[in-house]
């Protein structure tokens, strides 16, 4: 056996290189994000999977070895869903004074979101699973995985889901809220966050500072409402 | 930075108790986000501790959805096969689901006479 086939059999073996080629796969992704002024379709996680996914399979390693070391970083999804309560918490007041919109604008996109996705995949023939691993795909990404895992669903497919959701509002949402003439910042943040969670944030703040406080507000209510709705409104379609 | 991480990673810990216990249909780290509110709400000093570490990782928040989403890898076949109908259904709910939102928002806040200020 040469030398690098033993540094290659102890490499594969500890979680070190696969810990170590997520955070740089990472690096480079946000790095072109970046370059690219911040454009909505160079999502830096998605240049992270897919750089990370060329190597997998360039060397032949199965996503189950890749994962032992990548659960570092999986495992941190917990904590930082606790987290959002800090930015949740800071804007309770822009909550309140805005409350009965924010509640009729929550359950109408929350449930459009969830019902018309599940309308749509079951139309074109997709299965009880497949629906259950589709029907939390508005919600952040850590809470719509937990929810998925809870409804039988596949939560690394749910991810996948999960971000092209974010990636679709993104790059949707300005021109055609433009084309629809609707000019209430607060409505506009608030609707794209609820649709379209993290992603679809960061896009807001962009746009305006009160759309972006808005769309955080939609992202952190709407992860809540999609835990009880989501299992409510796949039972109608499975 | 010890403190604040031992107090968020207890309010998921009781969080997944809770969760399972009752048999809830929230994920235990959900449970954790409406606890860590409450007790934000009744101590500023808890807010003071926690703020940095929290900030900190919401800042690198797409960073930990990497992991799973190399998941793909193992779903290709999955989205090859459904490939249309996943993505008319992502695409169709996401708009109608920001068109709906905006327009319920803009017409009940228009009704309430609650205005665009903040």
């Amino acid at each position: 056996m040469s030398d690098a086939a033993l540094i290659w059999s102890y490499l594969a073996s500890k979680p070190l290189l696969w810990l170590c080629a997520t955070l740089f796969a990472y690096w480079a992704g946000d790095a072109l994000f970046r370059a690219s002024g911040r454009a909505p379709f160079a999502n830096p996680v998605m240049i992270a999977v897919i750089l990370l996914a060329i190597l997998l399979e360039a060397t032949a390693t199965p996503y189950a070895s890749y994962f032992e070391g990548a659960q570092f970083v999986h495992f941190m999804l917990g904590p930082a869903t606790v987290c959002l309560a800090v930015p949740l918490q800071a804007n309770l007041h822009a909550i309140r004074r805005a409350i009965v919109p924010i509640a009729a604008a929550l359950l109408a996109g929350s449930f459009t979101a969830v019902a018309s996705a599940l309308a749509i995949a079951k139309a074109l023939g997709a299965g009880p699973q497949l629906l259950a691993t589709l029907a939390p795909k508005s919600a952040t990404a850590p809470v719509a995985i937990g929810i998925s895992e809870q409804l039988g669903g596949q939560p690394t497919l749910t991810a996948v889901l999960v971000l092209l959701t974010g990636m679709i509002g993104a790059i949707f949402v300005t021109p055609m809220l433009n084309a629809l003439g609707l000019t209430d910042w607060r409505a506009r943040g608030f609707a794209t966050g609820v649709a379209a969670h993290g992603i679809g944030t960061a896009r807001a703040f962009q746009v305006h500072d009160t759309a972006g406080v808005f769309a955080s507000i939609g992202m952190g209510l709407n992860a809540v409402l999609t835990a009880f709705l989501a299992p409510l409104v796949l039972h109608l379609f499975q | 930075m010890v403190a604040a991480l031992a107090i968020v990673l207890l309010f998921q810990l009781v969080g997944e108790v809770v969760s399972r216990a009752l048999g809830l249909p929230l994920p235990g780290p959900v449970l954790g986000m409406i606890a860590m509110v409450v007790a934000l709400a009744l101590s500023p000093r808890l807010g003071a501790l926690i703020k940095p570490t929290a900030q900190g990782l919401l800042q690198h928040l797409s960073l930990l959805f990497v992991p799973a989403g190399v998941g793909v890898v193992a779903h290709l076949p999955t989205l090859a096969s459904h490939g249309l109908a996943l993505a008319l259904s992502l695409v169709g709910s996401t708009l109608l689901a920001i068109i709906v939102g905006a327009v319920t928002f803009t017409l009940v806040a228009r009704a309430v006479g609650s205005r665009d200020d903040v």
